[in-house]
């Protein structure tokens, strides 16, 4: 019978309410937990589940991991639709709501800087693809008479694809400097794996931008532009998403080693993609 | 107060929003905080949920080159297929030997007494 708190985000007091429907991780309601000017959005999980080691195990089950992120997925976004919040990691789990109020005394600090810097924004996901495989694929079963054929058919298609690389190279950069103009802030994330994603084509570009909601509009333009562009590179666009990717520093800056670490794993993940400048 | 003036139409997340999306964002980024039973997804290998999460799916892990399953003639009809045609080949090959097996078999002793020869000497 014993629960547990999840905290989905901390944010500022605010007044509207939530969607009254709305079903956090493991089917209860999502609260407000009030601790001077701050509020931890949390709802109650049970132990079984959600103690250390189960949740470990859980964690390696498609099915639970899918159900549970999209639970805590559905809190976020229903409070970044009446407030901005600072989105915590799938997982953050308290024993009870002292223990969270522990938490949020010890970094209310931090926490307030965050939200002041993060008030207002939302975070816009950019994607670029290269849709080449495909298209080599359709070009490759050409019959060839001869050896000679054969090689010059193959330095086209390689020089195609090095060309195709080149321009998906260039589009991208070009694209990330036209947004990271106009947003903010950004993050390069890791290109998104299709073996993983179930996306067709290469993933080329995996980037974040910070974008206060009242220009959003722009941005979103800004980006539709550009669909469609270039040939065989696809443009997707995902939010508007609760800062998902700006969260982390500011704790970040003196704040003890735990928060430190996260700082490092967070950049760790966001290596790769387009070499930033 | 940080009230939203307003709030675009969502894009490409309403519902059926990209699981790899979702999980890129609340699993890898979010803040961290470490909870005071000590859940706390920095020390569970990220890496290692998403190896899981595409072995999870069989159609993706081929697109990983795991396809062990696939000559697996007990997992699938294609491989017992090839399975069949290998035993028969396997077959027609030993019947081809048994039946020319009186010349072929010649050779053989005929070494042997030829080593047998010499090692006296």
């Amino acid at each position: 019978m014993t629960g547990l708190r999840y905290v989905y985000a901390v944010c500022r007091p605010f007044d509207a309410a939530l969607q009254s429907q709305l079903k956090g991780v493991a089917g209860a309601p999502p609260r407000q937990l009030r601790h001077h000017d701050l509020i931890a959005v949390v709802s109650e999980v049970p132990e079984r589940d959600f103690a250390e080691q189960p949740l470990r195990a859980h964690l390696e089950d498609l099915d639970w991991l899918t159900e549970t992120a999209r639970a805590h997925q559905s809190v976020i976004d229903a409070l970044t639709v009446v407030t901005t919040p600072l989105p915590l990691r799938l997982g953050t789990v308290f024993r009870d709501d002292s223990g969270v109020r522990v938490m949020l005394e010890a970094r209310e600090e931090g926490f307030r800087r965050t939200l002041d810097r993060l008030a207002g924004r939302v975070e816009w996901g950019v994607k670029v693809y290269a849709e080449s495989e495909e298209r080599e694929s359709s070009q490759a079963p050409a019959k060839v008479s001869s050896g000679r054929d054969y090689l010059r058919q193959r330095r086209r298609s390689h020089r195609a694809h090095e060309e195709m690389w080149e321009n998906a190279d260039r589009f991208a950069r070009r694209l990330h400097e036209t947004l990271a103009e106009f947003a903010e802030d950004t993050r390069l994330h890791a290109p998104q794996n299709s073996a993983l994603s179930g996306v067709p084509g290469r993933n080329v570009l995996n980037a974040a931008y910070l974008v206060p909601r009242a220009h959003s509009e722009e941005f979103v333009e800004l980006v539709d532009r550009t669909k469609g562009e270039e040939p065989g590179l696809r443009v997707e666009l995902t939010g508007p998403w609760a800062a998902y990717s700006f969260s982390g520093e500011g704790g970040e800056t003196g704040e003890g080693g735990e928060t430190g670490d996260s700082g490092g794993a967070a950049t760790g993940a966001a290596g790769g993609g387009v070499d930033g400048r | 107060m940080t009230f939203p003036s307003r709030v675009p139409e969502p894009y490409g997340q309403n519902g059926s929003a990209n699981l790899a999306d979702i999980l890129e964002r609340v699993l890898d980024k979010g803040l961290v905080i470490a909870g005071d039973i000590r859940i706390n997804l920095l020390d569970i290998e990220l890496l290692t949920i998403k190896l899981r999460l595409i072995v999870a799916s069989v159609d993706k892990a081929k697109e990983m080159g795991i396809d062990w399953w696939e000559t697996d003639p007990a997992l699938s009809s294609h491989a017992r297929r090839d399975e069949l045609s290998r035993e028969n080949a396997e077959l027609r090959a030993r019947l081809a030997e048994l039946d020319d097996g009186g010349l072929r078999r010649e050779p053989e002793p005929a070494i042997e007494r030829g080593r047998a020869r010499e090692e006296p000497s």
